[in-house]
């Protein structure tokens, strides 16, 4: 890959990927909010989605809780605490491997619906369908990606996108650079994870920021006084 | 500012708890609110209501925001009741809260669209011919290649927009060709229901009739009109108000569906209830009403008839004969015909009751020299002596002071006491003969009969008298009933009749129970407890009646034995009784104001009016397919040698006496008539009369397929002709369009049963008789989509005009909340357009023209007297005079360049000859002043530019609006009826209603002349109440209510008397059986067309909330017993056809409904979801594609009295119940997704 696509890739598209995620959801936040929904289609046909909505978002939140922990947590962390590289590898593998398996079986079917059913097809914006394709894409280039960690257990590959990560969130520059050598997958499944955080404001994707926790714990009634 | 920065407050915000911690006070941002507020805020509201013909005339709110409507609510002010009644609030409905969807809708008419093809052969002919627009079109229609190119595409999509200059310009070339080649009577437009938005309505009218053009009738051709109602009363239709149901002591709720059609007006019924009014609802099926009633009987739809006459039996029995009330004897001796003499004559060896005895028949025709054929008598009890009491309707014309029921000698003014029967003081007692119909077996199994045979004879008391020289026996009304309804009577005995209610005897319960299926008892119980309430309270019985029972074909029966039960226990004007039929939006309030401006009767009179019924019955040739013949409909006592032919003849008979219309007139062109006419040096009537007797100028009517009979081009707007009323559809697409149709059947010629003698047969019938179809529409209806140009036109929110009801008393704006969008117009800018083109582009073609109007005799003008028998010229019976013999005939002067200034400004005739109505007339000079000042004017006459100017005419003009001329109104009825009645307006003399003021509210109407009912602040209106209060007569022949029908066609069908006749044979069903009754598994039901839930007619049909509502698309309910026995599921789908045509629609698989039937809710077009039928290759049909015109002898009388035609008011009618399909699963959907295939059918 030739350097200056992977200093774009890698070191200058995961700023304006972030850039466009915090800016772009804080102002539709501010400006539409009444597009700031999920857009289920629940109403119009309850089939498939119950069972593929479940283990959509059960598979895509564990898969996304691993990312997260797994490429932001300071390498220290985890020496410390005596993990090592091996068994993070090996864990991370586990069960994202099973979260993943949960989360394209539970997308393959909301795509089957969102095509297929004619009714939810024209209530369907482009933009709908996009989503879940990308999706879609973006998970079976992570299952790929199995096979390739399989061959390096140790997790010294691992090492590396932590590295990436950890420099792309401190500023560190250069970051490019510590993934220059792995698997084209590797590559590619950042690059959509990156696509994913720019379309991310634009979308339904937004509700993920407005899960209604605060439901769980709030008192029954809300008294909102008046603005002085 | 930001949402987001000032949810960042986790130091500054602040939580207090309360009530133990359950809940939290806050003082987060609430900007966010703000967003809700916007949603709900608003620029304005401004007052409207929905021109839909649903009764409703309701007020709404609409709501304006940046410049477009957002939604509708319902307005709550309207003008209060009494202390002692409800008021009118709440009003509306979920349809009307989902109109404003139809504004922005895609289906929503945004440009002047017109027919591709007629449009590339416009312009290329246009410019072929050099440029003038009526030589092109004359071009066009000289090619049968090129009309036959646009006219077979009909109905197949294929419009281009184009620009208004452009359709306006066809539109007049085509009519100046059409006036110019063939004549102005074969311009017609066809328009309904003026109460909806009488401006709307007056702008086609008003351009018509300035051309000559014909306006064609709904009411008949809807078959809402009840024609027993000018039978009985001489009166279109008058009915209580809703909020008389409220007075009401006892309902009967028959056949009307008040919660789903009379929504807005259904809390009457509700709160009537909570008030203790005992209600029962008769419906066939488990209806919406059928929860109101505390007794519901469900008798076999059709046989309404059978069951009034078992109770009109017990009432009879109970009430008059055996314990009389001494309020019912007095009311039907004052106020019905049950007095008056009626002389029996022989007839094959038995005497039938015949003609009503008159002054005439007596020596020195009884002293009366004014109108003594027109007079009516009867014995006076107390001198017993033969009387002529004031009030029949010879009194009515010619003489004034004595036109009034007061129970008075004419001759000396003294009071007299009417003889209701002559039992115990008779002569004789001699066998009269009565038809009998209850015994005839119907075609299909489902409508049983109760044989007896088909004369029945029975006693009745008689006296003799000498007249015209002869000793003839006479029999008092009240007698002939008493005999008919199959009543012994002590001292009468005979046959026929029956003592006690379980003998089977025509027409006691048990008689009928084999007929409808309601028990006996259950039969006595509802007539006894109803005439029991009348007799306590005074009449405060009431029948509320909808359409249904009238759409039947011999609805006479069925609405007469109704409104005998209602007159036997004297309700019918008392307040809280009487006959409340509830139907379309008919009450057009201030009519008189109205007329001048809507058919331009301030520069011309008379207009051309058509009964719609016999023209598309003869012009889409469904006569040519007619298979009820006479001799089925003839009574038995009738002479059937006078009786060839066919109904269709009948027609021809009526039109050829003055009887009824037929546009177009005459073969030759009007216009050129009278240029013949003055080159001959003749006088243009005189001429025609002669061309006419000596038979070498015939009558249109009488060869309606001859091309020189055509109508050509016809205006349909606020009407989806095609969609929704046109019964015989297919015969429409086929005849009057040439284009596709479903049509199955072969016409009597092909099938050798032809039986016209009259009317000129073809061979081969034209197919697309139209050259033009012009509609206006806001929406893209199913007559749009057959039309040839389509002209978008302003909604209900877009434009000014005047809405009134029946259902209350006030009147209603139309307003406009926003411009018409796109480059919609309101329908009076576009007729004014039109005639402003039309003005121009006819120099050159049409100047100031003469032409003669033959117009039919009218009810409520002298005229009525005309024919005292039936005579008919052609027949050498007698010779044309018009206007006694045949048709009245008058030359009138048009002057064409001028249309657009006539359109737009008051002619000279108002001040010239008056103003009025229903036989009253007033001078109205100071109106056209006071208009002269409020709109200004234009060449010296009162201006009318824009709609507002058109609804302040109207409101100026009519009593209903301006005391003024209500006061002028009472004082010319006094005249005529020698009793002051001007205290009924007297006290709102300076009340004048403009049109900002019932924007502000809705405005109360003034008691008015032309109406029967009083606006008043201590009773609710209800009809016949000045009848009853004020003794102003009926306008029927004896002035009171007319149970008798003594016309000779009336005899000879045998409905001088009401009784029970079964629905008729169609015989449209067995042909395709034949042809499809093995493919598939098929069952044959009634086909009956109810109205709906989800729209009103067609209207909101296609509006999405409704469809929502709904199942979303065509759709029949039939009963679990007969799904099950064609294998069908509900929501399955079903093909519904018979020789006329088919339908495709799911199928509503319910309890609901009765074996044997199938309804269709009217009106639900085939726009939305409709897939083809396997039996026509065709798409789906409307309801209509099953039903055919089937028109009845009885409705073309006229120039008798009561029997005279008026414009929706008499008249035949168009009626489908009686109607049969055949039904089975429809096997493959078949969306018809491909191209068009064009050059007529596929089969």
């Amino acid at each position: 890959m030739p350097h200056f696509l992977d200093f774009f890739l890698f070191q200058i598209l995961p700023y304006i990927a972030i850039v466009t995620f915090i800016m772009g959801t804080i102002l539709r936040f501010d400006r539409d909010p009444y597009s700031w929904r999920t857009k289920s289609s629940q109403l119009l046909r309850r089939k498939q989605l119950v069972v593929g909505s479940i283990l959509f978002h059960l598979g895509i939140l564990v898969v996304l809780a691993g990312h997260l922990v797994g490429l932001l947590t300071p390498i220290e962390v985890f020496d410390a605490l005596g993990i090592s590289h091996r068994a993070k590898q090996i864990l991370a593998i586990i069960l994202g491997g099973i979260a993943g398996v949960f989360c394209l079986v539970g997308l393959c079917l909301l795509l089957h619906r969102r095509l297929f059913d004619a009714r939810i097809r024209k209530n369907s914006s482009w933009a709908d369908i996009m989503v879940l394709l990308l999706l879609l894409i973006q998970l079976v280039l992570g299952l790929i990606t199995i096979p390739f960690s399989m061959a390096h257990l140790d997790g010294h590959e691992m090492v590396k996108f932590m590295n990436w990560a950890q420099h792309i969130v401190t500023f560190g520059g250069n970051a490019h650079l510590f993934i220059a050598d792995v698997a084209l997958v590797f590559k590619l499944h950042i690059v959509f994870g990156l696509l994913i955080l720019v379309v991310f404001p634009f979308t339904r994707l937004v509700h993920a920021l407005s899960a209604p926790i605060g439901y769980v714990i709030r008192p029954y009634q809300i008294v909102r006084k008046r603005a002085k | 500012m930001s949402y987001f920065i000032d949810r960042i407050s986790y130091f500054t915000r602040t939580r207090e708890s309360f009530a133990n911690g359950h809940g939290i006070t806050t003082n987060e941002n609430r900007a966010w609110e703000k967003a809700y507020r916007d949603r709900w805020a608003h620029d304005k509201i401004v007052r409207s209501t929905h021109g839909v013909n649903c009764t409703g005339s309701c007020s709404w709110k609409i709501y304006v925001k940046n410049g477009l409507v957002t939604w509708e609510t319902q307005q709550t002010d309207y003008p209060r009741t009494r202390p002692d009644l409800p008021n009118h609030e709440p009003r509306g409905c979920s349809r009307g809260a989902s109109y404003s969807w139809y504004i922005y809708a895609a289906n929503r008419l945004k440009y002047p669209m017109v027919r591709k093809r007629l449009l590339d052969l416009w312009r290329a002919t246009k410019q072929r011919v050099g440029g003038d627009p009526v030589v092109a079109w004359k071009s066009i229609q000289s090619d049968p290649a090129a009309r036959q190119s646009y006219q077979q595409v009909r109905g197949r999509g294929g419009f281009v927009r184009a620009a208004w200059e452009e359709v306006n310009e066809i539109i007049a070339a085509a009519n100046i060709y059409t006036i110019k080649e063939y004549g102005p009577d074969r311009v017609i437009g066809f328009s309904p229901i003026p109460a909806m938005s009488m401006v709307s309505y007056a702008a086609g009218s008003r351009y018509l009739s300035l051309l000559g053009g014909v306006c064609m009738s709904f009411y008949d051709w809807y078959c809402d009109l009840p024609p027993s109602s000018p039978q009985t009363w001489g009166e279109q239709t008058d009915v209580p108000e809703s909020a008389d149901w409220y007075n009401a002591g006892f309902i009967i709720m028959w056949g009307s569906n008040v919660p789903q059609t009379r929504t807005p007006d259904a809390h009457f019924m509700t709160e009537a209830r909570y008030k203790g009014t005992q209600v029962v609802t008769i419906t066939p099926d488990y209806s919406e009403a059928s929860k109101f009633g505390d007794i519901w009987l469900n008798p076999r739809q059709g046989t309404d008839a059978a069951l009034g006459m078992a109770m009109g039996h017990v009432i009879l029995r109970e009430f008059h004969l055996d314990q009389a009330s001494s309020y019912f004897d007095d009311y039907c001796r004052t106020y019905t015909d049950m007095p008056f003499l009626v002389k029996l004559e022989m007839q094959n060896n038995t005497y039938v009751p015949g003609r009503m005895v008159r002054a005439s028949d007596f020596k020195n025709n009884l002293d009366e020299t004014n109108n003594p054929e027109w007079k009516t008598v009867c014995f006076d009890q107390d001198t017993d002596t033969i009387t002529v009491p004031t009030g029949s309707i010879g009194f009515r014309w010619g003489e004034q002071g004595k036109w009034n029921i007061v129970p008075n000698d004419a001759k000396t003014g003294k009071p007299i006491r009417p003889r209701k029967t002559l039992l115990g003081v008779q002569d004789a007692i001699v066998k009269v003969a009565f038809p009998y119909f209850g015994g005839q077996t119907h075609e299909h199994d489902y409508f049983k009969s109760n044989a007896r045979k088909d004369v029945l004879e029975r006693n009745i008391p008689v006296r003799y008298l000498e007249l015209n020289g002869k000793k003839v026996p006479v029999a008092c009304v009240f007698d002939l009933l008493c005999a008919q309804y199959g009543l012994h009577r002590d001292g009468l005995d005979g046959d026929h009749v029956a003592r006690n209610y379980d003998e089977n005897v025509p027409y006691t319960p048990k008689w009928q129970e084999g007929i409808t299926g309601v028990s006996a008892e259950k039969v006595i119980q509802v007539a006894k407890a109803f005439a029991k309430n009348a007799d306590m309270t005074k009449g405060k019985s009431m029948i509320i009646i909808g359409a249904a029972m009238n759409h039947w074909y011999h609805m006479d029966m069925n609405y007469r034995a109704c409104i005998n039960m209602l007159v036997f226990c004297g309700c019918v004007g008392q307040s809280g009784g009487g006959w409340s039929h509830y139907v379309g939006q008919e009450k057009l309030r201030p009519q008189t104001g109205w007329v001048p401006l809507a058919f331009a009767s301030d520069w011309n009179r008379p207009p051309r009016q058509q009964n719609s019924t016999s023209f598309f019955y003869a012009h889409t040739d469904q006569w040519r397919y007619e298979t009820l013949e006479l001799s089925e409909i003839l009574s038995p006592t009738a002479d059937r040698s006078k009786w060839t032919g066919s109904l269709m003849d009948c027609n021809v008979r009526s039109v050829r006496m003055g009887w009824l219309p037929f546009f177009p007139q005459l073969e030759e062109n009007s216009i050129e008539l009278v240029k013949m006419a003055e080159k001959n040096g003749q006088d243009p009537v005189d001429y025609v009369v002669n061309r006419l007797s000596q038979g070498n100028l015939r009558m249109s009517v009488e060869d309606p397929d001859n091309p020189k009979n055509w109508p050509r081009n016809l205006f349909v707007w606020r009407s989806n002709l095609l969609g929704s009323s046109g019964k015989g559809h297919e015969y429409f697409l086929k005849y009057f369009l040439g284009t596709q149709h479903g049509v199955q059947g072969k016409d009597l010629g092909v099938e050798g049963k032809r039986r016209s003698t009259e009317v000129v047969w073809h061979d081969q019938a034209p197919e697309g008789k139209l050259d033009l179809l012009v509609t206006l529409d806001f929406r893209m209806s199913t007559t749009c989509v057959y039309s040839d140009i389509v002209l978008p036109t302003a909604s209900w929110y877009e434009k000014n005009d005047l809405n009134t009801s029946d259902m209350h008393p006030f009147i209603h704006p139309l307003s406009k909340a926003i411009d018409p969008v796109w480059q919609s117009r309101s329908d009076w800018e576009i007729y004014k357009g039109i005639a402003q083109t039309f003005s121009a582009l006819c120099v050159g073609h049409l100047g100031v023209e003469k032409e003669i109007v033959l117009s039919p005799i009218q009810h409520d003008t002298a005229g009525e007297l005309a024919q005292p028998d039936v005579k008919d010229w052609r027949k050498g019976e007698n010779k044309l005079i018009p206007g006694k013999t045949g048709p009245s005939m008058k030359v009138i002067e048009r002057d064409y360049p001028a249309t657009f200034n006539r359109f737009t400004s008051l002619g000279p005739l108002l001040e010239k000859l008056g103003n009025g109505g229903k036989g009253i007339n007033w001078d109205t000079n100071h109106e056209v002043e006071f208009l002269k000042k409020l709109n200004g004017e234009k060449q010296g006459r009162v201006k009318i530019d824009s709609d507002i100017d058109a609804c302040e005419v109207i409101l100026s003009l009519a009593p209903e609006t301006n005391g003024e001329v209500a006061v002028k109104g009472w004082e010319a009825l006094s005249k005529i009826t020698g009793r002051d009645h001007t205290h009924l307006a007297l006290p709102k003399e300076e009340e004048k209603i403009r049109f900002r003021d019932i924007q502000a509210q809705p405005r109360k109407i003034i008691s008015s002349p032309t109406w029967s009912g009083l606006e008043s602040e201590h009773v609710c209106y209800n009809a016949g109440y000045t009848n009853v209060h004020e003794y102003i007569p009926w306008r029927t022949l004896t002035g009171r209510q007319q149970l008798y029908q003594d016309h000779p066609w009336m005899v000879d069908f045998g409905e001088a008397l009401v009784s029970y006749r079964p629905p008729i044979n169609t015989r449209t069903v067995q042909h395709m059986l034949n042809k499809h009754g093995a493919e598939s598994p098929t069952i044959v039901l009634n086909f009956i067309t109810p109205h709906q839930k989800w729209g009103i007619h067609s209207t909101y049909t296609d509006n999405l909330h409704m469809l929502t509502l709904s199942r979303g698309g065509p759709i029949v309910w039939i009963s679990e017993v007969d799904a099950k026995k064609i294998g069908v599921q509900d929501n399955e789908w079903l093909e519904v056809f018979n020789i006329n045509g088919a339908i495709v629609a799911r199928a509503v698989v319910s309890q609901r409904v009765n074996e044997g039937m199938m309804m269709m809710y009217h009106a639900q077009e085939k726009l939305v979801h409709t897939p083809g039928s396997k039996i026509t290759n065709a798409r789906g049909g409307i309801h209509n594609s099953v039903t055919r015109a089937t028109v009845k002898p009885t409705h073309m009388i006229g120039g008798y009295a009561q029997l005279s035609y008026g414009f929706n008011y008499y008249g035949t009618v168009g009626s489908n119940r009686d109607e049969f399909v055949v039904v089975r699963k429809l096997g493959q959907v078949d969306w018809m997704d491909e191209p068009a295939q064009v050059g007529g059918n596929k089969s």
